[in-house]
């Protein structure tokens, strides 16, 4: 059976130049970059060339760019890194920290987490759409408030955060800022000198690299906490050898996709609207979660009355077809979506949700496909729920 | 979450589910579970000398739930109304040849719907 993966949000396949680019980082060139013999500096020269290679997809200098394991010690570092710095406010009114309820677990948890050591955190809500208030943001800011932390793109509905203007609130009132653009990068250019961006987390597995490496933009300016602490790697912030191999997977995947940035948004919105489009037509009471257009260029999120996601998710399988969904039987804890629950779903209809994201190497022919298959899977599904003809 | 979580035997319940549907003029019906939740389920059942005769379900929910449903159709189908009531949720999760732990709990409801589909069927011919 031919499969089809619509499941971009998740993860993404690691491009063929990009393994070419790792594949010497493994036998040829092992040396450890901290050495001082030859093996050391050719692993050295790989870890620096990487970090211009970020630093431009980014548009910041290439001491502003830290290597990390991933998005989420990317978050970590950049949330703990500034509340550690910021200890001595713990016993301040607060909010010390600012953030939106529709963050990743990563930003959420570690907030949690926080919280839990004395630190106040403000947990802004969001409209119908995803997007967080301006003002409310404004209005919470006090004299004691040191941390903005509000991710550029949704991973689940994919909807798009002024950016811009938080990071202008941000700096009229001298409060550090940090965004999780692990969903926008590759999909949204980044400029971080054009925005007010104090920190910046990236992931390398959503752009085509390989899983388990990622960064974290630091302002030059800006002086954070290790939460890591060893060797001094990393001008001491994140110590540990580094992984040479992923660094240079990471460094090459963010050259592919500022090369291709252009073509990639332009070939995925046409997918992603071709998809939602046929969609909407072909299944009555489907809809679209998230914001119309201020939406990732790759990303479709629906929900379908009376049925449930995980059901969705599994006949789509069945016929090849990988998907997501928000629903609660397809978590570990059994909630639905805590971003679903706060763009105002009622649980039964977060339960009835199906993400489709889409990517550079899907065709036209396979969302064809997709708006085939989707409308035969619902209708099934609806034939056995005892839902469906009570509404 | 993948497909390797479940059996082939649920998967086949899934892909393929017996006694789907209402039975109109049903000897009991049971209704268990919460949308909410994720998870609902309703058991149709006819009764002709003190057997089930035809059993029916609808379900909204996961594969599993919808797995379970089919498989206690298939289970009760011609049983006495005593050894229909003494089906449990871990015969039907044998039967499936085993359930994802998470999923024992929420979504292996067929064993309760039968019960209550019984328990209408009961307190229907007491009334008559």
């Amino acid at each position: 059976m031919k499969r089809i993966y619509l499941d971009h949000a998740a993860t993404t396949p690691v491009d063929r130049e990009v393994i070419e680019a790792m594949l010497p980082y493994f036998s040829k060139y092992y040396g450890n970059a901290s050495s001082l013999h030859s093996f050391g500096r050719e692993a050295y020269e790989a870890l620096e060339k990487s970090r211009e290679q970020v630093a431009k997809i980014l548009n910041a200098e290439n001491k502003e760019i830290l290597f990390t394991s991933g998005g989420t010690e990317s978050d970590n570092l950049a949330l703990k890194g500034v509340a550690y710095k910021n200890r001595d406010k713990i016993n301040t009114n607060g909010p010390h920290i600012i953030t939106a309820s529709i963050e990743h677990p990563a930003v959420l948890e570690t907030c949690k987490y926080l919280e839990k050591e004395g630190f106040k955190i403000k947990y802004l809500s969001v409209d119908k759409y995803g997007i967080v208030d301006l003002d409310e943001l404004s209005e919470s800011i006090t004299k004691d408030t040191f941390l903005i932390s509000i991710m550029f793109a949704n991973n689940e509905i994919g909807t798009v955060q002024p950016i811009e203007e938080i990071g202008k609130i941000a700096e009229e009132n001298n409060v550090i800022f940090h965004t999780d653009a692990v969903q926008a990068i590759g999909k949204i250019p980044i400029d971080v000198k054009k925005l007010n961006v104090d920190l910046l987390s990236i992931s390398s597995h959503k752009i085509y690299g390989p899983k388990g490496v990622g960064a974290l933009f630091i302002r030059k300016s800006l002086n954070i906490k290790p939460i890591i602490n060893g060797g001094g790697h990393e001008r001491g912030l994140r110590s540990g050898t580094e992984n040479i191999p992923g660094i240079v997977g990471l460094g090459k995947a963010c050259e592919l996709s500022r090369e291709r940035l252009d073509g990639d948004i332009i070939y995925m919105k046409r997918l992603r609207d071709k998809l939602i489009k046929g969609v909407l037509e072909k299944i009555e009471e489907s809809y679209l979660n998230g914001h119309p257009e201020k939406r990732l260029v790759n990303n479709a999120h629906f929900r379908f009355t009376a049925i449930e996601g995980e059901s969705i998710l599994m006949s789509l399988d069945e016929k090849g077809i990988a998907a997501s969904t928000g629903s609660a039987c397809s978590s570990k804890e059994l909630q639905p979506s805590h971003v679903l629950l706060a763009i105002g779903l009622s649980p039964v209809e977060a339960h009835g949700s199906l993400r489709l994201t889409v990517g550079r190497e899907n065709t036209e022919e396979e969302i064809d496909y997709v708006i085939e298959t989707l409308p035969e899977v619902v209708s099934k599904l609806r034939e056995i729920s005892p839902l469906w003809n009570k509404i | 979450m993948s497909a390797g979580m479940y059996s082939e035997k649920v998967m086949e319940h899934f892909r393929n589910p017996r006694n789907m549907g209402e039975i109109k003029d049903a000897d009991g019906v049971g209704r268990v579970g919460n949308p909410v939740c994720g998870d609902m389920m309703e058991i149709y059942i006819k009764v002709e000398n003190n057997r089930i005769k035809d059993i029916k379900f609808k379900t909204f929910g996961c594969a599993a739930a919808i797995a379970t449903s089919s498989m206690i159709t298939e289970l009760a189908k011609g049983k006495t109304i005593e050894e229909a009531e003494n089906i449990t949720r871990d015969d039907v999760a044998e039967e499936l040849d085993g359930l994802p732990p998470i999923k024992m709990h929420c979504s292996n409801l067929a064993a309760d719907g039968l019960r209550e589909a019984i328990k209408d069927y009961k307190k229907r011919i007491k009334t008559k």
